[in-house]
């Protein structure tokens, strides 16, 4: 349960989407190699396959970029953007990282969350950032969480949250530990309200957050590929000294032990959402 | 304190001290257990049923590690399963049906990383006692008798109370995992072990735990019987309060928020 890959250099793909720069089909392209087929796909290409290669392999997508890509245009209306955290337990560094994160990245902390609508149907929404150190939750993260699912509870709204995390964050310590019991209270009572909510789990859902909100939800789908788990995969090794099975703790293994309903690749990924979030408005007879 | 907080990792990793089930024989009487989760199968690291805590009837749940070389291995070295989870919630139902409180003895390092597990959902099975013991109609205390292991120990202790002995620890990850990812070494564990505030008097200063346990004659009948008081009474207390409930979601929900800002 901890956050990996901390502040791992930009790739390409990456600087791609935040500038999103002019791109030509001249040679000189920034190209990037998908570690699935082994293949260089041109940047263009993937922009315009919404960051999904054409075998199939779903590249890591920044928060902003997913709001953009889900949300109707121009009907996402953020909710607590200031509200970030300290550093409670003086931990060594953790100050000096979040400051250099931030700058980086642009963003206050590791989820954002808002009203928004899909096709015209209105819901809360959240969506974590795999390069906001590796969307783990510390006290902001669980703080925001928990205040989006009040939020939705008094204004009887669903909720959908796309999940990525690395999990608690281990620099806050036992606080970011207590904020799964905390998001997964607001869950709940959100829950009892007969409210809907869908999460749709990507690349990565680990530990703390696997472990709380992530898997509370109603409806459950994932990106195909996606790591889903509580353990890594590496500290599952070490400790049963045993291979593991094929695509251990991939979405597809995770859907053949039933633990999620359905895996949704980002194409059609919005109307399959939207379609779900009309289901539950009642129809009308 | 005399003791660094790493040293009090290792010594509440070590076989010496009282686990759950002396607690469970010595602080209630004419324990009956109830295994299984009935959806899977029994987790030995998991020990539930009811008992008499005085005259009251109490579901008791704890996490049992064993003393013995043998009784670790069989007990999963107190690492719980998916189904440990289950049969724990599975218990706490029952006691919420026939209206007891629930005593939760927490001892563990984390819930057990392996295939099975994962296979059979460890993440979801502790998201669902987390969501489920939130609005639990009956009183809940959880006890940390040694380790606190982040989400396997956070899974039996959503509690009205928590209570800590003042040698036990409670942290999100051990001290040499938190060293290996941040500071690619595993010997910085004393350091991390610091940096974590694991100790009980750290989790009492973050508001997590609400009372730190003195070990005076620990595992010893003075301790037991002291202990047993203490139960008796804050059920007392809890049993009469009709707001438990949400004094229960008030009491995680502010967990963390005074540093935020903005």
């Amino acid at each position: 349960m901890a956050f990996i890959n901390f502040l791992k250099p930009k790739n390409q793909l990456e600087e791609g989407g935040r500038t999103a720069a002019p791109v030509h089909e001249d040679a000189g392209e920034p190209e990037k190699t998908c570690p699935n087929c082994h293949k260089p796909i041109p940047l263009s290409r993937l922009w315009a396959n919404h960051l999904v290669c054409p075998c199939g392999y779903h590249f890591r997508m920044n928060a902003r970029q997913r709001l953009a890509f889900i949300a109707d245009k121009d009907s996402f209306q953020e909710l607590f953007p200031q509200l970030r955290g300290g550093d409670p337990l003086q931990f060594p560094g953790y100050t000096a990282k979040l400051e250099t994160v931030r700058s980086v990245s642009g963003e206050t902390e590791a989820v954002i969350c808002g009203t928004a609508a899909l096709d015209g149907q209105k819901c809360c929404l959240f969506v974590m950032d795999p390069y906001f150190m590796m969307g783990s939750m510390g006290t902001a993260v669980g703080e925001k969480i928990t205040r989006l699912f009040e939020y939705a509870a008094e204004r009887r709204l669903p909720v959908i949250g796309f999940t990525v995390s690395g999990g608690a964050r281990m620099q806050e310590g036992l606080l970011s530990l207590m904020q799964m019991a905390k998001t997964s209270a607001a869950v709940k009572r959100h829950s009892d309200a007969g409210l809907l909510y869908i999460a749709v789990l990507t690349d990565p859902t680990t530990g703390g957050v696997t472990a709380s909100f992530a898997m509370e939800a109603d409806i459950l789908l994932a990106e195909p590929g996606a790591t889903i788990g509580f353990a890594g995969a590496r500290v599952v090794e070490q400790t049963t000294k045993k291979a593991l099975p094929k695509g251990f703790q991939s979405a597809e293994f995770v859907l053949s032990h039933g633990f999620v309903d359905s895996l949704i690749p980002r194409e059609g990924q919005k109307q399959t959402l939207s379609e779900i979030l009309r289901l539950h408005q009642g129809g009308t007879t | 304190m005399s003791q660094t907080p790493y040293l009090l990792v290792k010594q509440a990793r070590g076989s010496s001290r009282p686990t759950g089930l002396d607690y469970i024989t010595n602080l209630f009487q004419g324990f009956l257990e109830f295994h299984g989760d009935r959806r899977y199968g029994d987790d030995p690291a998991v020990v539930g049923g009811v008992a008499w805590l005085g005259g009251s009837p109490v579901t008791v749940i704890a996490i049992e590690k064993g003393h013995t070389a043998k009784e670790r291995s069989a007990r999963n070295f107190g690492a719980p399963n998916p189904e440990g989870y289950r049969k724990a919630l599975r218990l706490m139902k029952q006691a919420e049906k026939f209206g007891r409180p629930v005593i939760c003895i927490i001892d563990t390092s984390g819930a057990c990383c392996g295939i099975g597990a994962e296979e059979r959902g460890q993440g979801q099975a502790i998201a669902e006692n987390l969501m489920e013991m939130s609005t639990l109609c009956v009183p809940v205390i959880s006890l940390l008798i040694g380790e606190g292991g982040s989400g396997g120990a956070l899974a039996l202790a959503v509690a009205d109370r928590v209570w800590m002995l003042e040698n036990a620890v409670y942290s999100v990850i051990s001290p040499e995992g938190c060293a290996s990812i941040l500071w690619k070494d595993a010997a910085k564990a004393e350091e991390a072990a610091a940096s974590l505030k694991l100790t009980a008097q750290d989790a009492l200063g973050l508001g997590v735990v609400d009372r730190v346990l003195s070990e005076a004659d620990l595992g010893r009948q003075p301790f037991y019987q002291r202990l047993r008081g203490m139960l008796r009474q804050e059920l007392q207390i809890l049993a009469a309060d009709p707001d438990l409930v949400s004094k229960r979601y008030s009491r995680y929900r502010r967990m963390g928020t005074e540093t935020l800002r903005g």
